[in-house]
């Protein structure tokens, strides 16, 4: 089974060379930490900055300088600022080429929930309705099971939706899942992971043909 | 030149009111228009519709307007950090429209461009979509989104000149460019106002067209939410 960082490293893997990567808060956010440093990828957050760079150094900091989880950061050569509706225009145009966020839920035709508990939590969608409305290639960082132990990957999303149809590819700490028309194809397991485990932790449609490798971390 | 220049802050709101609608630029605490914030305070204005795209925190930035109950209705995208926003919410004091962050952008970039409405694919098929008219076009669906109407935009840019042009720094930028031009009267707080002609017309981000009033800010804190470092190795 992975942990949030074994999670951001199988998804690193999914960035390529050139790409503009959008990563949400939470697990995605840690995805930069393990991206191959022989490949170009710039970083966008979407409150208007390309070519995000690491942390700061202590008493480097500048409130002028943040990212969308309104942590202080730094920029790398060749960054850009701009305003909420450009950065909106590189989603929405497509221009960016790999989002990754998290989710409560996903259902098996790619439907995902994520912003609202009804009466418990309401935070706001913030840009996620956007990224997930027009990226191309959406990956989803989450748990497979909530902790009750039951199933986040389902037929149909519970919660109120952020999106219909968009997530592609699923990574979780069970497993690599891809969204097909017919439900969750079953493409990696995690580390010591047995089919018949995610079987039992997948409510959705599970897809498993042939034998299903285990994913390769490092 | 046209000058835009006030003499501060108490010239700058003046006409503000009770009940008005109001458009406020930044992102969490970056780039807001402290200044602006504590003088409708200290106005007491009640019944107001913000359009922002986050509350502030409990004790800072739009936070301080909700502390004194002034504000009806809050348009925005993300209001994660605010108990007392929460508070209002959930007992049915504060009128709350969550709205998509690009969609927030765009609804003011519509007004301030002269569009009624724009599409967007932004929450097709969720609860935001509903009621509203949606569209094919090339096998996509859109929603369709109207621009705001808003009496004040209240922005905050780091540079500006007499002629109300302005210059954002940073992530500060944001939601400020968006709104200028997007109301019936757009003030701009600056952190240095400087004489027409010293900026350079080729680095100009919102031309002072797009600005009513333009004012340098007594006061900038420029609170940070979230202060990450990384150590030096």
């Amino acid at each position: 089974m992975l942990d949030k960082n074994g999670i951001a490293k199988r998804i690193a893997k999914e960035v390529k060379d050139g790409y503009y990567v959008n990563l949400g808060i939470g697990i995605p956010t840690l995805v930069a930490n393990f991206v191959r440093d022989d490949i170009e990828v710039e970083f966008q957050s979407e409150n208007g900055v390309l070519g995000m760079g690491p942390f700061p150094f202590e008493g480097e900091e500048d409130a002028d300088i943040i990212n969308a989880g309104k942590q202080t950061i730094t920029t790398l050569p060749g960054a850009s600022f701009f305003d909420s509706a450009t950065s909106f225009g590189m989603i929405r145009g497509q221009h960016v080429h790999l989002t990754i966020l998290g989710a409560m839920e996903v259902a098996e035709n790619g439907d995902i929930a994520n912003w609202k508990i009804p009466g418990k939590m309401v935070k706001g969608m913030g840009g996620a309705m956007d990224l997930v409305a027009s990226a191309e290639n959406i990956i989803v960082a989450m748990m497979h099971t909530n902790k009750r132990g039951e199933s986040k990957l389902l037929k149909k999303c519970s919660l109120p939706l952020t999106g219909v149809g968009c997530v592609k590819k699923v990574v979780s700490n069970l497993a690599v899942l891809e969204v097909t028309k017919n439900g969750f194809r079953l493409l990696e397991r995690a580390p010591g992971v047995s089919v018949e485990e995610i079987k039992k932790a997948t409510e959705g449609n599970l897809i498993v043909e042939g034998d299903i490798p285990e994913m390769a971390i490092d | 030149m046209i000058k835009k220049t006030v003499s501060g802050v108490d010239e700058a709101l003046r006409g503000v009111s009770s009940g008005m609608t109001m458009m406020l630029g930044g992102f969490g605490l970056c780039g807001i228009p402290e200044n602006s914030i504590a003088k409708l305070v200290a106005l007491g204005v009640k019944d107001l519709t913000c359009i922002s795209n986050n509350a502030g925190v409990d004790d800072f930035g739009l936070g301080l307007l909700l502390q004194q109950k002034q504000i009806k209705k809050m348009i925005s995208s993300y209001v994660g950090e605010n108990d007392e926003f929460e508070r209002q919410m959930l007992s049915g004091e504060l009128d709350v429209e969550l709205i998509p962050q690009g969609t927030l952008a765009e609804r003011c970039r519509a007004a301030q461009g002269g569009f009624p409405a724009i599409y967007t694919p932004a929450g097709y098929g969720t609860e935001v979509a509903e009621g509203k008219e949606t569209r094919e076009f090339d096998g996509k669906m859109y929603v369709l989104e109207h621009a705001f109407k808003a009496d004040f935009a209240f922005v905050k840019a780091w540079k500006g000149d007499e002629a109300g042009n302005l210059i954002f720094k940073g992530t500060a930028r944001n939601f400020n460019p968006c709104m200028c031009g997007a109301a019936k009267i757009t003030v701009a707080e600056v952190e240095e106002l400087v004489p027409a002609g010293t900026l350079d017309p080729n680095q100009i981000h919102i031309p002072g067209i797009f600005v009513q009033r333009i004012f340098q800010g007594q006061i900038y804190e420029k609170r940070i939410e979230q202060r990450t470092v990384r150590q030096r190795s």
